[in-house]
This record gives structure tokens, sequence and C-alpha cells, in this order.
């Protein structure tokens, strides 16, 4: 066995770099020590968003995705179902439209709301907001469905792998000779000499209430919370409901390592931003609760290249929280940058030799 | 004492324990959903901070899927107990059907209600008993006990099982040790009470180990977790005299006070007599073959056996089919579905025990100080 690349991870960045190397020819073997979706991709909604991006190197990358999905992920309970982000104080109305005008200036379809339209919209939003901004490029899918459509034809192997050194890789089971190798662990990238952090997430789950809440709905606080660096918790209300009519209720940040006990502050946090929103939720039990972490890169950009400390070793990782969403663009540029072709974006922005990244 | 239940007895007694106590605060219809440190959540939101903390939480009915279990006239054997309990005449004709000794007072208690036995179906053979004597020898008691329930013990059927029903005509099936059926035939209930088996209820403690499910204890009724104990069912199913001598130990370790030496014995035989029950009433891969592809597995989210997908995983299989997504959260059909497919079970870690509104988690207080 000699792939001419090994894939570490399969999770949905994994799946997406493996799917577009095979695209170009190349044999690729995926490894993953406990199969598709076992980690990050599965404990995420499943969000396609350009709504929480400013314009700029990720925003790029979203955007090149986002013309992806709708053909990879057909099988993947594909949902453009647009998102809603609004104000909850007076002093937020007008950082939300000028954030939306940039975004409308870089080619998102960023439609500023009245109250009155928003609540037309999804009709038990709290009416107290003060700006609404409705993004229809905002979509979901179910993810553990993209990443085994996306692995669909590849071989994936169970196992855990120790050391790379770009030409091969030490698993638990031996080792495998290659032509490249491509790190693709998400916040686990760190063994591979990457500085990616986990970064803890929270989801409540409702019982179903199916048709009451019709888009992703979250409050433009949520954009502040995720471009901080703070390692305390910080929540901003986030909720969507699933095809299944349950209602996900989001969001957490929490830089504690891989600690995952379930704190009662954070739910407590979560469901309150939640009730702020939408204040029907007060009496609709939760069910279940999961979390999961995020690869947290310092300088809030993925890594995707080639290492140039150790040639042959190409890093796909550091999408924090938006790894689903740019999965497809990730998995084309690095394929087009280990095949030597013309990157769909420019890579340079998210190469591997960046101060906060190289350890 | 934090209860779920109106009145102290759990499942066993419902309500017939005289239980009162100087000292003790007995919280009734009181669930609590989680535990974080030191701090008991209880709805309410109340809270409760402990020393040492024991999970008495008990089990639920394993059932086992076959065509027509999700429809009207099927329910748990435990669920059966419960409504008798509570002098609830369910139906004329009934069956009783699974594996294990909790069929008899089930079927027992049916019977004084004035229902129509049809049968009594166990699916395990009674010659497995003949394996166990160093169990059975050390709780001669336990043979007394089934003399109780002689009234049934003529309808009582080894190696079958309930294996299909529409409507009530009901398909007994005689089977063989791997509890594949080997001829069948056709029975008329209105109500068929299943329980294959059960299932322990530790959401309260996602980390503590286990073993099938079940907690791990040292010898003075300690979880993994330090200050957290755990007496009754869900340590293992050994009946109410077990489950009584190994609270009595636990409330006294956790009182930091010596266990009865009386308790300690009960305890020792009482284990032999539970792991020979597991052993004699373990459930067999054959029932797998008495479903069809359209079979339900699990009720909550409509998944049929064909839906159950290619995963490696339980989480993978949860998100790509749906199966125990739903309000009981795999309660019931996890063990089942894993099963099915081959997939390790990984005990299903469920973070909040009981189903909670948004609006108490937001009334929750800053800190659980």
């Amino acid at each position: 066995m000699h792939p001419d690349v090994v894939v570490v991870g399969a999770g949905i960045i994994g799946a997406a770099c493996a799917q577009a190397l095979k695209a170009r020819g190349l044999d690729v073997l995926v490894l993953d020590r406990h199969g598709p979706a076992s980690g990050t991709s599965s404990a995420g909604e499943g969000n396609v968003l350009v709504s929480d991006k400013e314009p700029g190197p990720e925003l790029d990358l979203a955007l090149a995705s986002r013309e992806l999905w709708p053909d990879l992920g057909a099988d993947a309970e594909w949902e453009e179902k647009g998102g809603l982000v609004v104000a909850t104080t007076p002093e937020a109305a007008e950082p939300l439209k000028a954030f939306a005008a940039a975004q409308r200036a870089a080619g998102i379809d960023a439609c500023e709301l009245t109250p009155q339209e928003a609540l037309s919209h999804e009709p038990h939003l709290n009416p107290d907001i003060t700006a609404a901004v409705h993004y229809l490029q905002d979509a979901q899918l179910n993810p553990v469905k993209a990443t085994k459509a996306l692995l669909r034809g590849i071989r994936i192997i169970n196992a855990e792998v120790s050391t790379t050194d770009g030409r091969s890789v030490t698993t638990s089971d031996g080792v495998i000779s290659c032509g490249a190798v491509v790190n693709a662990t998400g916040p686990w990238a760190r063994n591979f000499g990457v500085n990616v952090l986990p970064r803890r997430g929270v989801v409540l789950v409702t019982t179903p209430i199916p048709g009451t809440i019709r888009h992703k709905v979250y409050d433009a606080d949520y954009v502040g919370a995720v471009a901080s660096g703070d390692a305390d918790l910080q929540t901003s209300g986030v909720v969507e409901s699933t095809q299944a009519g349950t209602v996900l209720i989001g969001s957490s940040r929490q830089r504690k390592g891989f600690d995952d006990t379930i704190e009662s502050k954070v739910l407590k946090a979560l469901a309150r931003k939640a009730i702020a929103l939408f204040p029907m939720l007060t009496d609709v039990p939760v069910m279940r609760a999961y979390g999961g972490f995020r690869p947290y890169a310092p300088d809030h950009l993925p890594i995707i290249g080639e290492d140039p400390r150790t040639p042959g070793l190409w890093h796909a990782t550091g999408h924090e929280g938006a790894g689903v969403g740019l999965a497809p663009a990730t998995g084309r540029l690095l394929a087009e940058l280990l095949t030597g072709a013309t990157p769909l974006v420019d890579p340079h922005p998210f190469r591997v030799d960046r101060p906060e990244v190289m350890v | 004492m934090v209860d779920s239940e109106p009145e102290a007895g759990g499942q066993f007694l419902r309500g017939r324990a005289k239980f009162e106590h100087r000292g003790v605060t007995h919280l009734k219809n009181t669930e609590a959903w989680l535990v974080e440190d030191r701090t008991l959540h209880l709805r309410g939101p109340k809270q409760l901070h402990f020393d040492a903390l024991v999970i008495a939480t008990g089990a639920y009915d394993r059932p086992l899927p076959f065509p027509g279990w999700d429809g009207p006239g099927v329910i748990t054997a435990g669920a059966a107990q419960a409504l008798a309990k509570q002098g609830v005449t369910l139906a004329e004709r009934v069956i009783v059907a699974g594996t294990g000794p909790f069929l008899l007072p089930v079927a027992t208690a049916l019977l004084d209600l004035g229902a129509t036995l049809v049968g009594v179906y166990e699916a395990s053979s009674p010659t497995r008993w003949l394996r166990e004597s160093k169990a059975v020898l050390a709780n001669r008691h336990k043979i007394a006990e089934l003399a109780s329930y002689r009234k049934v013990l003529s309808h009582l059927e080894t190696r079958t099982a309930v294996i299909a029903k529409h409507g009530d005509r009901v398909t007994v099936a005689k089977l063989d040790r791997h509890w594949r059926p080997v001829s069948h035939r056709t029975e008329h209930a209105d109500l068929v009470c299943i329980g294959h088996g059960f299932l322990p209820r530790t959401d309260l403690v996602p980390n503590a180990k286990r073993t099938n499910d079940f907690l791990d204890v040292d010898e003075r009724q300690q979880t993994s977790i330090p200050g957290v104990y755990a007496a009754g069912e869900v340590t293992g199913i050994g009946g109410a005299d077990l489950a009584e001598a190994e609270g009595i130990i636990a409330g006294a370790a956790a009182a930091h006070q010596e266990p009865p030496a009386r308790a300690l014995e009960a305890v020792r035989k009482g284990r032999l007599f539970a792991q020979a029950l597991a052993r004699a009433h373990a459930i067999q891969p054959g029932w797998q073959t008495w479903l069809n592809p359209d079979t339900t597995v699990c009720r909550c989210e409509k998944v049929s056996l064909q839906d159950l997908s290619d995963a490696t995983s339980m989480r993978e299989l949860k998100l790509t089919s749906r199966v125990a997504m739903g309000r009981c959260q795999g309660r019931i059909c996890a063990r089942n579905a894993a099963e099915l497919t081959g997939i390790p079970f990984d005990g299903q870690r469920r973070v909040i025990a009981v189903p909670i509104p948004l609006g108490e988690l937001a009334a929750l207080p800053e800190e659980p100080s």
C-alpha cells in the first residue's frame, strides 16, 4: 500500500480534502481513530454561513464553498433556510447595518429588514428587536451525511496516527508510506506542529416544535464572540430548527483544553439568550445537550498549505466553528496547491508560515 | 431524599412503603437532572449541595422489537405492573412475554385483577439455571419466592416468545437456544406485556465507570466518582432484597460509618444471584431475526430496521438515521439499534437526565455556590 496522499482525520475537512484530491486523479487513503465525522464535525449544527464573516480572506473562502456545497451536499439534507441576524439593543442596530453594508459591497446577499418585516419572517421573534438583516445565502446540512457523501469511494482505515515525516505516517497498525500527508485533525492538529487549540462549544436541543422557527436566527453580538480571543466563557444567542422539528440553541465558546464537563452556567447563559430572541421558548423542554471542540487558531484564520519545515506534510485545520461552511473550498484549495494547479482563492492568508501558527 | 414519585416505594412498592424517618427530608415529586461537582440540580430549579450522594434511580424495562410491538396493545411489563398496582384493569386476554423472573409477578398481578392469562412466555431455557447451583444454594429464599407465583407457573412456557402482533392475532414462536424461531402458532390476546431484562437509569453520572451499562461500585457501594455511591438496580438486577442491602451499605458508607455485617453478607450472596440471573437470562442474538425490514426500531423518530445506515459509531448512526434522537433519547431503542447494526454500544452519555424547560435553565443561579 503506497497511496499518493494519506489524509489524517475523517471529519468534514479531511473528507473534503480527500474528495478534491481524488477528483484530481490521486490515490487517497483516509485514516481516523474513530470513523467519519466522529469529532468536531458532528458536534455542531451543520451551518454553511456567510452572514457572520466580514469582508476578507475567510469570506472569500466561504463564498467559494457556498458555490460548491449545493452539488456536493445534495444527499445531505441541504437546506437554503437563510439567516436572520438581529440587534437586540438600540446601540447594536447601527453596527449591524454597517457590517451588512460592508458585506453587500463584498458580494453578499444581505437584506436589511425593519423589525416588522423580520417578524413576518419569524412570527415568534421578540418584537423588541431594533434591527434585522436577512442573509439569503446562509444554509444548513447534515454534517455526518455530508462527510460520508464526500468520502464515497474513498478508502478509510480506523487507525490513530502518532507521527509523520511528510512521506509516511506511523499508525497504531504500523507505518504507511505515501507521497504526501494531510493533517486534517481539527482541534487535535497541534500534535502535528501547528498552533491549534480546542475551543469548547455546547448546543442545547429541544423537543420537536415543527414550523415554529424557520431561519437560523442569531444575535448580532455573535460576530464579536466569534472574533474574541478570550479564553473565558462567551455566549451569544443562536437559534434554529432542524428538519426533525427540534430547535438547536447555541452558542458558547470557552477555552479549557479538552475538558468536556457540562457546566450549568453555560446552560443558563444559552437558555437566557435563546429566550431573549424567542420568548415562546421559555416553556419548551430541552431534551439533550451536546458539546464539542472547535479547532481554534489564535489569529482566527484557517491553516491551509504545506508545512515549510516538513516537506510533504500539508495542513488543513483551524476552521474553528466554520469548518462545515468552509470545507469544499478548503479541500479544493489544498488539492490545487498540492498538484500545482491555479488556486481558486488567494492561498497566502492561509499559509502555515504565520507567527501565531508555527509552534 | 429526592424522589421523582409522589410517595416513597419507587417502582417496586409503588407508594405502599411507609417511609418516615426523623432527620430525613423527603422531597416528593422532585426530579434531579444534573450532578455538577458537589451540587445536585433539581427541577424548579433548585440545588442541593452534598458531601456524599447516593444514586438509587433504578432501572427500566428493555423491550425487544418485533412486527407490531409499536402498535396498540403492547406495553412493557413494568408499565403493566405499575398500572396493575393502581388497580387498573387493562384487558381481558393478556400475554406476558420476555425473559427473567420479573415476568411472574407481573402475570400474577394481572391474573389477580381478573384478566385471562393466555400465556407467560420465557425466551430462555430453564436448564440454564442448572449451571447456577452455587447462586441458587446461596439464595434459597428466591425458590420460596417462586412458590408465591404458583398460580401463573402453569401458564409458563419456556424457550417461547411473542415474535409478531397484528390486531389481536399474536404470533407465538418456539425458540432454539439462540432465540431463533423454530416453529410458531397463533394466539389471540388484547394485550401483550413485554420485558427483556432491564436497563439502568444512570444518566445523572454519565462519566461513572460501568460494565454492561450497570454502574461499577466498590465494597462500600462507591462508584468511580469519589463521594458518589450507587445502590439497587443501577448496579445490577438482583431483586428487592439485594437492592435494600446495597442501600444500607451505601447509606452507612456515605455517612462514614461501618456497614452492618449482615448487609455485606446479603450483598455478597445477592450478587451471586444477580450474576447468575444475568447469565441465565442473557439476551440471545436470534431476536434480531424476529424483525422485518419495515419493523420499527425507534418509536419516537419512526426509524425502521431498513433505515439503519452503515455506521461505525453510535453518533454516526444516530445522525444519519435519527434513531435514538427523539423524546426517549435512545433509552428504549439505542441498545437494540446497536445490536442490530453491530456497532459497539457506548452507554449513551446523556448530560441532561430529564427534559427541562428553557425557562428553568435560564433561572439557574449564577454560580452553584
